[in-house]
């Protein structure tokens, strides 16, 4: 293979008879650069129409155990999340721990937390694609998944947390007999836009990405309900040279949409504490500190569900190492601006000399939240340093484990920036200490067993990997790449010429399926 | 080839789905808004009341004044509705036997209130003091109409949060002399300029709130 003598690194050769059983399954070490070339971001596929099957496969085949497992373990959660709502809207707010001053606690920290996961998916899938950064294809996918059922999380806490649910179409400015408005001078009602915006240009995005993808699973499907499900849901895609062209102008289009939200989502979120005159809440810096704490949380939940489901259903191949090392070096960076920011509170907290912001900062450190805060700066500031090692980067144990960190840190962030400035405001006579009660963490579990009821969903039925992308970075796709060989691959797998068994990949079989991209 | 494509007849339907898809939101956000509005599916109440009195008849050719019935609307929250011996003051002399008012007399011999309807109900949340506008210049015509051409009492006004705040926000043009109070025939916008209604304003202090908390206590 003339593509494939350009990996030097490689510990053990793919064959070309490569059994079908064991791919995917295996780390191929794809992180260093080889002289005078790019290393693949494909790894052991020769063929376009093995990324087809590799990647279609999950959702033709019964999942492994694990998912079985995994699944009934968060619908159990799910449903205690409907109890604990429940229970919240028949008898009010006063189930959870909130108290006066403290009137936010676990409701808006889940919240920050989840709209802030969300924010690496429409980075990878709208920055890095204007950036033409290759290697945002094999996670773009799933990481926009990520964002959207991220985002549905985060919208259910402002939704409950407002105690009266059924009035919470109030959020909305409608018009109404009582010509009652929200208060638009309010970051809490350019919250609810930012948010939905954010939510609808994600999920269009997300659909639009995937049609190619749904008309690929419509071609192979074999049940009559499957091909009717898919069909419908891939808009009448023939792959046509219109159909790709439109395609490409839309999706360029809505990345262009979706760039500025990367930025603006999380900077209103941050209005939220930083246009109020609480100390600790009432500084410039939350904008950017909120938007680089969203995409260090957000690469860090990609890398915590890239690392299980790449093993789970085989796609070593397509989401390598070298993916998950670039993660973690955008991890290593934006925890390093979350350090940063942390020490720059307490530099302005001094440097102000307002008495009260000086006050809030040492509390944070040595009040009676101390704990949450030196878990908050061990998790998001300490650990992440273990990444400038690249045998860290590239160890899949230890990744996961520091990413799982991540999650934890930056939810104690929320934790710790919500609760502490406002245990201890202005008035010491008001001074009190939140305390959880069984529905508050019920609630905050629920959420994670909503999130992951949803992704595992999303796992067995949906593309994924974005298919036809992962094809467009591979040698096989560049004209002016690796000699005549490519040209005869083509971006159709019509031709039969690599020695792989006939038999191998029974499904694939209509060169005029979806699959192809020039 | 067993794949799913869409037939051709759904060409036909898609622009209706997507105009459809694009109006729906705005049209379920009108009809709620509006077709489920007081204005729409309160006023215009009409019950039909144990006793077909007729305010046409009483204030509008007899000329009673309101507050011959409804002693306590200068001076309470709640205008009272008059007790059968109200009634009876006149009654007694007038139309002894009329078959109308069988209802009445009955009343008045055991000592058991007549069971008005009530028309104008406020929810229980919502705080509101008829003196503190009669006093100051509001007329009764302003929310209950011309009563005195009413021969069924009907709810004129929606008695909505929107409609309390229209007054609240600009309460000039309803503003009248205070002897002019119970005066239905009576209107300022004719009567008066709004330089008069001005300073009337300035007079009686007007300065109607919009907190929350003036009706909501």
């Amino acid at each position: 293979m003339a593509s494939n003598s350009s990996m030097p690194s490689m510990p053990s050769m793919p064959s070309m008879h490569n059994s079908s059983a064991t791919k995917g399954f295996v780390d191929t070490d794809n992180t260093e650069q080889p002289i005078g070339g790019r290393a693949p971001l494909v790894l052991n596929m020769h063929r376009f129409g093995e990324v087809t099957h590799q990647v279609c496969r999950v959702a033709e085949s019964k999942p492994p155990l694990a998912w079985y497992v995994a699944f009934v373990i968060c619908l159990g959660m799910l449903g205690f999340l409907g109890i604990c709502v429940n229970y919240l809207i028949f008898t009010g707010v006063g189930v959870w721990g909130l108290n006066n001053p403290v009137m936010w606690a676990y409701d808006i920290t889940n919240f920050v937390f989840w709209v802030g996961i969300g924010h690496a998916g429409t980075l990878i899938s709208a920055i890095l694609f204007l950036f033409r950064q290759k290697w945002r294809t094999g996670i773009n996918r799933f990481a926009e998944a990520m964002t959207i059922f991220a985002v549905i999380c985060a919208g259910l806490f402002p939704g409950i947390h407002v105690g009266r649910v059924w009035l919470a179409y109030w959020l909305f400015p409608l018009p109404n007999s009582m010509e009652m408005w929200p208060q638009f001078r309010s970051p809490l009602l350019w919250d609810v836009f930012a948010v939905s915006t954010y939510f609808t240009v994600s999920l269009v995005f997300w659909y639009i990405g995937m049609v190619p993808d749904l008309a690929t699973l419509r071609d192979r499907a074999k049940g009559k309900f499957q091909q009717f499900a898919y069909g419908l849901a891939a808009i009448g895609w023939r792959g046509s040279m219109r159909h790709w062209h439109r395609y490409e102008v839309a999706y360029l289009l809505l990345a262009s949409l979706a760039t500025p939200l990367v930025l603006s989502v999380h900077s209103v979120v941050s209005f939220d504490f930083a246009v109020s005159q609480v100390p600790g809440w009432h500084t410039t810096i939350f904008p950017p500190y909120f938007v680089a704490g969203a995409i260090f949380s957000g690469f860090a939940m990609v890398v915590s569900l890239a690392v299980p489901a790449r093993e789970l259903f085989g796609l070593k191949d397509l989401i390598t190492l070298r993916h998950l090392d670039n993660m973690n070096k955008i991890i290593l960076l934006t925890g390093c601006m979350v350090g940063y920011a942390y020490s720059m509170e307490f530099f302005i907290a001094w440097y102000s000399g307002a008495m009260y912001e000086k006050f809030a900062f040492v509390n944070r450190a040595f009040g009676q939240y101390w704990w949450a805060y030196w878990i908050m700066v061990s998790c998001n500031v300490i650990t992440p340093q273990l990444f400038w090692f690249k045998k860290v980067r590239t160890s899949i144990p230890l990744m996961f484990i520091l990413s799982i960190f991540v999650n934890v840190g930056m939810w104690f962030e929320r934790f710790v920036i919500i609760v502490t400035s406002l245990a201890n405001d202005f008035l010491p006579t008001s001074w009190d200490q939140f305390v959880p009660t069984w529905v508050d963490i019920g609630t905050m579990v629920g959420a994670f067993g909503l999130f992951g009821v949803l992704f595992l969903l999303f796992c067995r039925y949906l593309p994924m990997i974005a298919i036809a992308e992962v094809k467009a970075v591979m040698p096989e796709a560049d004209p002016h790449g690796h000699g005549a060989h490519a040209h005869h691959g083509g971006p159709h797998d019509s031709h039969a010429g690599h020695g792989v068994p006939s038999g191998a990949m029974p499904a694939l079989r209509d060169p005029r399926s979806s699959e192809g991209q020039p | 080839m067993s794949r799913f494509l869409f037939p051709r007849w759904t060409n036909a339907i898609l622009p209706f789905i997507l105009v459809t898809g694009a109006i729906m939101p705005v049209y379920a956000v009108l009809v709620v808004a509006y077709g489920f509005s007081p204005k729409t599916i309160d006023a215009g109440y009409m019950p039909t009341q144990p006793v077909p009195y007729s305010h046409a008849l009483h204030v509008g050719k007899l000329g009673l004044d309101c507050r011959y019935c409804h002693t306590t609307v200068e001076r309470t929250s709640f205008a009272a509705v008059p007790p059968t011996q109200t009634c009876m003051n006149c009654h007694t002399q007038i139309h002894r036997e009329s078959p109308k008012l069988a209802e009445v007399r009955s009343s008045y011999e055991t000592g058991l209130p007549i069971e008005w309807i009530k028309v104008h109900k406020l929810p229980d949340y919502s705080y509101f003091n008829h003196s503190a506008h009669v006093n100051r210049g509001v007329s009764c015509v302003e929310c209950h109409g011309r009563v005195d051409q009413m021969e069924v009492v009907y709810r004129h006004s929606p008695l909505a949060m929107g409609w309390c705040l229209e007054c609240h926000r600009d309460p000039i043009d309803r503003l009248r002399p205070v002897s002019q109070i119970t005066n239905l025939a009576w209107d300022q916008r004719t009567e008066m300029t709004r330089e008069q209604r001005e300073a009337l304003a300035t007079q009686y202090h007007i300065n109607p709130s919009e907190n929350c908390s003036t009706c909501h206590r």
